[in-house]
């Protein structure tokens, strides 16, 4: 059985639903988004990450169309949208606030955009009832919006930008008003949905967790433009910079010097007395180039006696970060440069081998680390 | 224990300066008119004890809303006061509205100024400027002197001692009391309710029929009542800007009680008034609540 991997990005010959290209949009002085291009594929969901105020928010308003560009196109199935009005798109929202008509029950919320396109009455109840179906709120057709629960709101808020079957979803931090559990919930729900109804979903997050969970592609922005637009497993192993690799999950960055030693092999030299440390990386840099290491507090082990690793160093315990599942060990070196190491807990935690200032060593691979150019 | 003493202010209030008065009001509209002072017999007099006070009881009659029922003046007077507020409160909403709707899509900054602009002709006097409407509205008043200047017009035009003139002095005064409740209702109003409407594929026009004008139902609904209520009983407005034609029972209130002296008939009228307007208020009550409870 061959399975086919969803990746319509890898083959030139796929044309994109939507492209940006060169797309800058000004409030004033302000840029909020900075000759930026991209393209999102059909059936894709995709993530816009990014922190509060880098422009991930504009980008959706533009695709709705309640903002227009300021220079640059946007290319919706091949048509500049710029001119289309928000209610002449095949393109739905999903608000933030949810923004469900108070006054209007679920059922007459879903049915709200149907109506507005004059759909035959038989025709529309059934595409009601078949999203509320999907979202599993047929028990509370009847009721309005304030006599239902946060979750409840958030999936009639979906049923009804599904129901007219956009080309494009877009998804303004769709769960930032649930609760952790919920939220998890909630999460593969949507992409249950996404791969149901094969709608294109464009979401925005500032939950890099989220992103990584719910996206085929994430889009890391910083602002006003995009970082690196990658899968969630190439963004977190194979960060194009610093700023990604620090934007998404934990991160040891570690500055310092690099130095050929064979083609795909660098010593970093990173401060005086410090062994230097070994890594090996496709990445080009030049000898002397300022550079910085990327390492993973999970890939970073830790051990009472030196190990046999490429690289090594001993400090002491200065704090534990108990999560449960895992701890986080914040080792300091003798010159105050502390490394993140993560551990399993797969002990009892009161036979656990390390604590607080205990002298230990911390270690990884020459593989470990990503090499970036600084 | 102190919530009781909280809530027993406004009851004392109410008890003291509405329900007393109005049992005052209520037993003269069951006296009879006599030529003394004061002008209306029987009189209360505690002194004589129980028996005094069933003799007072027994003497009480209801004379003066016999009179009323079978004289069509009043019921006329009732139906076009009923008529005119009905009318005034439209064209009130018609007036208000847009300028609700423009003061809570102003900026922010704006607002407070807006807001003080509307409440702001509270600060001068009712009657003057009642009176400066009559400066205004008479034919050789400013509005005529300017629309003969500008050539619209070529005989003054007779505004001034009509129902028109009624008209535009009841929305003139009462128009702070519609804007104020429905700017509440839509300044509440979530921008994104709008931008999802028109995300669902409505125009602006009938995003406002779809979704803004149902949300600003209760402040609507308040608006007309704040106007109708006091409009029914209006007495200044009709008796300076109205004319002879124009019938309101305020006007004929106060002529039964200061040119006839006959209290009697004019608590009667007095009486009546207060159980029509009963059912407005009631209604009124019953929207402010409904708000309420939609709100928590």
């Amino acid at each position: 059985m061959t399975q086919t991997i969803f990746a319509p990005w890898t083959d030139p010959a796929e044309k994109p639903l939507i492209e940006f290209d060169r797309v800058t949009k000004r409030f004033g002085d302000f840029t909020a988004i900075d000759d930026l291009s991209m393209a999102i594929y059909e059936r894709e969901f995709f993530a816009l990450l990014g922190p509060s105020g880098c422009g991930k928010t504009t980008l959706m308003r533009m695709l709705a169309g309640f903002d227009t560009p300021s220079e640059g196109t946007i290319w919706l199935a091949g048509q500049d949208i710029a001119p289309v009005p928000p209610n002449k798109r095949a393109v739905n929202m999903m608000f933030q606030s949810y923004a469900l008509f108070p006054h209007l029950s679920v059922w007459e919320n879903i049915a709200f955009g149907l109506r507005r396109e004059g759909m035959p009455k038989d025709q529309l109840a059934a595409r009601v009832d078949e999203m509320l179906r999907l979202t599993r709120l047929q028990r509370f057709a009847g009721r309005k919006p304030h006599q239902i629960s946060g979750g409840q709101r958030q999936r009639v808020a979906l049923a009804r930008s599904l129901a007219k079957a956009p080309k494009l979803l877009l998804l303004d931090e769709p769960l930032g008003a649930l609760d952790a559990k919920l939220r998890q919930d909630t999460q593969f729900e949507l992409m249950e949905i996404q791969e149901t109804t094969g709608t294109t979903f464009v979401i925005v997050t500032h939950d890099q967790e989220e992103a990584m969970t719910v996206a085929s592609r994430v889009a890391v922005m910083d602002e006003g433009r995009v970082m690196q637009i990658a899968t969630p497993e190439d963004i977190y192993e194979a960060p194009s910079s610093v700023y990604v690799a620090d934007f998404i999950g934990d991160v040891n960055i570690l500055r310092g010097t690099a130095r050929q030693t064979a083609p795909g092999r660098y010593e970093i030299l990173w401060g005086e007395g410090r062994a230097p440390l070994i890594s090996e990386s496709d990445t080009a840099l030049d000898n002397g180039q300022s550079c910085a290491l990327a390492i993973r507090p999970e890939k970073v082990s830790i051990s009472a006696d030196r190990p046999e690793t490429a690289n090594a160093a001993q400090g002491k315990i200065l704090d534990i970060a108990y999560l449960g599942n895992l701890s986080t060990y914040h080792v300091e070196l003798p010159d105050g440069q502390i490394i993140k190491a993560q551990e399993a807990n797969t002990q009892r935690i009161a036979r656990r081998s390390f604590t607080w200032e205990d002298e230990v060593w911390v270690s990884w691979t020459k593989t470990a680390a990503v090499l970036l150019a600084d | 224990m102190r919530k009781a003493l909280v809530i027993a202010i406004p009851y004392l209030w109410l008890l003291a300066l509405f329900l007393v008065p109005f049992l005052i009001v209520l037993k003269i509209s069951l006296s009879d008119s006599v030529l003394a002072i004061p002008p209306y017999a029987p009189k209360l007099d505690l002194s004589e004890g129980w028996g005094g006070l069933m003799r007072f009881v027994s003497e009480l009659d209801f004379e003066n809303f016999a009179f009323l029922a079978s004289d069509n003046l009043y019921w006329k007077a009732y139906l076009s006061s009923l008529r005119i507020a009905v009318i005034a409160t439209f064209l009130t909403l018609l007036v208000g509205y847009p300028i609700a709707y423009a003061m809570a899509r102003a900026p922010e900054e704006w607002r407070p100024t807006l807001l003080m602009l509307v409440i702001l002709p509270f600060w001068t006097s009712f009657l003057i400027r009642v009176y400066s409407w009559m400066g205004i509205l008479s034919s050789e008043g400013y509005l005529n002197q300017l629309l003969l200047k500008l050539g619209l017009i070529s005989e003054p035009l007779t505004i001034l001692n009509t129902n028109i003139a009624v008209f535009i002095g009841i929305v003139y005064t009462y128009l702070p009391f519609m804007i104020l409740p429905i700017y509440a209702a839509l300044e509440k109003l979530d921008g994104s309710l709008l931008e999802a409407a028109e995300d669902l594929g409505c125009s602006r026009t009938s995003a406002f029929w779809l979704v803004t004008l149902p949300l600003s139902r209760s402040g609507i609904i308040a608006g007309c009542f704040l106007v109708f209520i006091p409009s029914i009983g209006e007495f200044v407005i009709p008796s300076l800007l109205g004319g002879s034609d124009t019938l309101m029972i305020g006007k004929v209130l106060w002529e039964e009680f200061f040119s006839n002296r006959d209290w009697p008939v004019a608590s009667a009228v007095a009486v009546i008034l207060l159980l029509i307007l009963i059912i407005p208020i009631i209604l009124f009550q019953r929207n402010e609540q409904r708000q309420r409870e939609a709100d928590s």
